[in-house]
């Protein structure tokens, strides 16, 4: 099995900001697993501007933001990237292991862990052993299914990002008339890029009495192209048979509470699903990192740390942030720290690699 | 096509199981189905437990059907290389009181032949079933009581009857069936068949279709379950199958496992009007999340990651299988509610002699392939990543007759999991496109009318 200082899950831009920030910290030996087949994460489909105004002090879009980290990464040699390639499991090795495998009886103190990686590429599945590990896997959508709107389960109704992806990546269009649920920021610039493909935004459907989104996103993406915005009101049911036809819409009070007869339907062909995100941390939970039920992020004392030394986890699968400049300048914060950490570890002395056998 | 034999209504468990059964004989069948896939009707919202045959009376069809198709399941799911668990269930009592219902329960199995039967104690509870609620004094041990997955069961029974011979045309709704002097013309919108023999297992509209040769004395009526499925996170919360002290109509609100994983609970029973009302509701939710708090209070509302309602095509308190008389060949197999899926290869056995009593030669073939091809083993491409579904499943699935995404879903599991389709569609579609020929703006999540996408850009 071949073993790696550092093994970096997720190439989007928390991942890469971490690899070149524990690269210059003085990490020589970096592998970044992504499952995608580039890198650049969820950045390649956000078209849209108002990246980088704090880290480059310049106007982006996303793939030109992931663009420039892409480079940097690229230029690296000691920053290997693994594409198409999905981690399906990670272990934390018992620590007594290496005492057996690698020490004799008067060595000092053992202060190294190991953990070990597999993974699946196109037609292989293969180990990894890493001294330090660092999660930047991101987060997904929630689902209409997790707020539990009742009705039927017809074609059309879409997590904003997949429409996203649809729209800005393959060149589709998911539907016509449209009503979105949430106001996050992706609900609402999937409000403006629907409506400049030519579809028609009917409403966007906020619980909260004020959208979740940035300032500048209400103003840009739904002032002005005057599309009307209810607060406090919620989707009490979906119609349609095989695709979406309508949506019930009800008014809800402070207390969230349905008010009576303030009930309307809107017709529309989709209902774009935009209520919050949720970091994806099954792969750590699964090896026993400690994970917040509420908010699905690392139980952490500090920033980018979990429950188990030596994983890491930055960006919006440590929590979810607004803006990727922040992002940025957090996970450059995690390499340091993984960075850290490989440098307090005992430095092992054999020559003979842990399992007795060379790569593979 | 004319000629035929035996024409099969309805491609859901019933239908599938009897075309299989079937297509031992030199035997020229068709089965017809008026969706676009095999399952896409009553079955494919079925909770996927194979009962041991414990709450049907003694003297009932379904009972004794039931604890037939238990055993003869096991049979098929190894021939076919499905996926049968024996997990057991546990029918629990919260009160002293009600453990007389449990013997009354167990003694009426027993006649049925139901094996293994037991009641368990409160230690035992604790021991094998540690997050049941405290509160729950006794259960009734059902050893036999086991997990399938009710789609890839009806997709490999059609798969399988394929391999032997039989003909299976989907997006068929039959309009209109005429006696002849020999047999029966069948109408669809597209073709006509001429069959010896017509088995009518057409599910929701068995009624409908019995109507076309005058037999009127039955009606289905739909009765609704929504059904909540958890987080594969919960998959080890239960051991066994927990159902309460069944009610009138129903087995009551259940916990069940899984053959994916994911802990299911429900269903519901609501009396409906419409065949296709599949809704779900409010009131639905707050009334399983209710009851299966009492059996398990550590299942919350944020476990659900995916809900939906499915119809029990019930007419009456029993199945009706029989041969109608003044309508000679003709079978009518009606009312298959619980215990339907477990008793499907019984209720094919009996089809099968029904048939023969009213004149069908059966001659056994030279040779029945009984088995599937084998599945490839993944390409590790993986597309679906909350459930490991690689490119190449997704493919075997389109070859093996996977029409649409949901068709898909059913088959692979991808777009099932925790991201509900979030990531995985949008290749997912790129595939069907691909390997069916169908353009992008034809793909559909489950048949005409559900296209997915508007309109392209070139």
């Amino acid at each position: 099995m071949r073993e790696r200082d550092l093994v970096i899950v997720g190439g989007g831009p928390a991942g890469m900001a971490a690899a070149l920030s524990a690269y210059e910290s003085g990490v020589k030996d970096i592998l970044i697993l992504e499952r995608d087949q580039y890198l650049g994460g969820i950045l390649n489909q956000c078209i849209h501007t108002g990246f980088g105004l704090v880290h480059f002090k310049e106007v982006l879009t996303g793939p030109e933001y992931a663009e420039r980290f892409i480079k940097k990464v690229k230029a690296v040699p000691q920053i290997e990237v693994s594409l198409k390639t999905f981690v399906v499991d990670l272990k934390v090795c018992d620590p007594d292991i290496n005492v057996r495998l690698r020490r004799s009886e008067q060595e000092p103190t053992l202060q190294r862990r190991d953990f070990v990686i597999t993974y699946l590429k196109p037609g292989k599945r293969e180990k990894i052993r890493a001294k330090a590990i660092i999660m930047s896997t991101g987060c997904r959508e929630r689902t209409r299914e997790m707020i539990h709107i009742p009705g039927t389960r017809p074609a059309g109704i879409f997590n904003a990002g997949l429409a996203q992806k649809m729209i800005n990546v393959e060149g589709w269009l998911p539907g016509k008339t449209v009503v979105i649920i949430g106001s996050g920021d992706i609900g609402l610039i999937m409000a403006r890029r629907f409506t400049l493909e030519g579809a028609q935004v009917k409403a966007v459907i906020e619980l909260e009495n004020k959208s979740r989104g940035l300032a500048r996103n209400i103003a840009q993406c739904i002032e002005d192209f005057d599309i009307p915005i209810y607060f406090r009101h919620k989707i009490s049911k979906i119609y349609g048979k095989d695709r979406v036809e309508g949506v019930d819409i009800v008014k809800v009070g402070d207390d969230l509470q349905e008010i009576p007869n303030s009930g309307f339907t809107i017709n529309c062909d989709t209902l774009l699903v935009s209520v919050g995100l949720i970091p994806e941390n099954e792969l750590i939970e699964m090896a026993g990192v400690e994970i917040d039920k509420k908010t699905n992020s690392p139980v952490s004392k500090q920033l980018n740390s979990t429950s188990v030394p030596g994983i890491f986890v930055c960006g919006n699968s440590y929590k979810v942030y607004d803006i990727v400049d922040s992002v940025t300048r957090d996970s450059c914060e995690c390499g340091r720290m993984a960075a850290k950490w490989l440098r307090t570890l005992t430095p092992l002395p054999l020559s003979q690699p842990p399992d007795g056998v060379g790569e593979g | 096509m004319s000629d035929l034999d035996v024409v099969i209504i309805g491609a859901g468990v019933v239908g599938t199981s009897i075309a299989r059964e079937l297509s031992r004989y030199k035997l020229r069948i068709a089965l017809l189905e008026k969706e676009i896939e095999p399952a896409f009707g009553v079955s494919k919202s079925n909770s996927g437990i194979i009962h041991p045959g414990t709450q049907n009376p003694s003297t009932s069809l379904k009972g004794k059907l039931c604890v037939l198709g238990n055993k003869l399941t096991r049979s098929i799911s190894k021939e076919l290389g499905l996926d049968f668990k024996e997990v057991g269930e546990l029918i629990v009592v919260f009160d002293e009181a009600d453990v007389p219902k449990l013997l009354e329960i167990k003694e009426e199995a027993e006649k049925l032949g139901v094996p293994g039967l037991r009641i368990v104690d409160r230690q035992w509870l604790a021991a094998n079933e540690p997050n049941l609620s405290s509160d729950v004094l006794a259960a009734l041990y059902a050893p036999t009581a086991g997990i399938i997955s009710p789609y890839r069961l009806v997709y490999a029974l059609a798969e399988n009857a394929v391999m032997n011979g039989v003909k299976i045309f989907t997006d068929h709704t039959v309009l209109s069936i005429r006696p002849l002097k020999s047999g029966f013309e069948i109408q669809t919108q597209n073709d006509k068949f001429k069959s010896k023999y017509v088995v009518n297992c057409a599910g929701l509209f068995a009624d409908e279709i019995s109507r076309m040769i005058g037999i009127d004395d039955f009606a289905i009526k739909p009765r609704k379950g929504q059904e909540f499925l958890l987080d594969k996170k919960k998959e080890h919360m239960a051991n066994h199958l927990l159902f309460p002290l069944p009610g009138r109509d129903s087995k009551g609100v259940l916990i069940i496992k899984t053959s994916d994983g994911n802990p299911m609970i429900g269903p519901t029973a609501e009396e409906v009007e419409n065949k296709d009302d599949l809704s779900t509701t409010s009131k639905g939710l707050h009334t399983v999340l209710e009851n299966v708090k009492k059996m398990m209070p550590s299942i919350e509302g944020s476990d659900i990651i995916a809900y939906f309602a499915g119809l029990r095509p019930a007419a009456g308190s029993d199945f009706i299988i029989r041969h109608e008389d003044k309508v000679p060949g003709f079978i009518n197999v009606a009312g298959i509610q619980s215990p339907g899926l477990t008793a499907a290869p019984a209720i094919a056995m009996m089809v099968k002699e029904l048939l023969q009593s009213s004149g069908l030669k059966l001659r056994k073939k030279l040779f029945f392939k009984k088995h599937l091809r084998g599945v490839p083993s993944s390409d590790k491409d993986i597309v679906c990543r909350c459930e490991t579904v690689s490119a190449g499943q997704i493919r075997d699935a389109i070859k093996r007759g996977a029409r649409t995404l949901d068709g898909i879903k059913f088959r692979t599991r991808c777009q099932a999991g925790r991201c509900h389709g979030g990531f995985c569609t949008a290749r997912a579609i790129k595939i069907l496109s691909e390997e069916t020929g169908l353009p992008l703006q034809q793909i559909t999540k489950r048949g005409k009318g559900s296209e997915v996408i508007k309109d392209e850009r070139a």
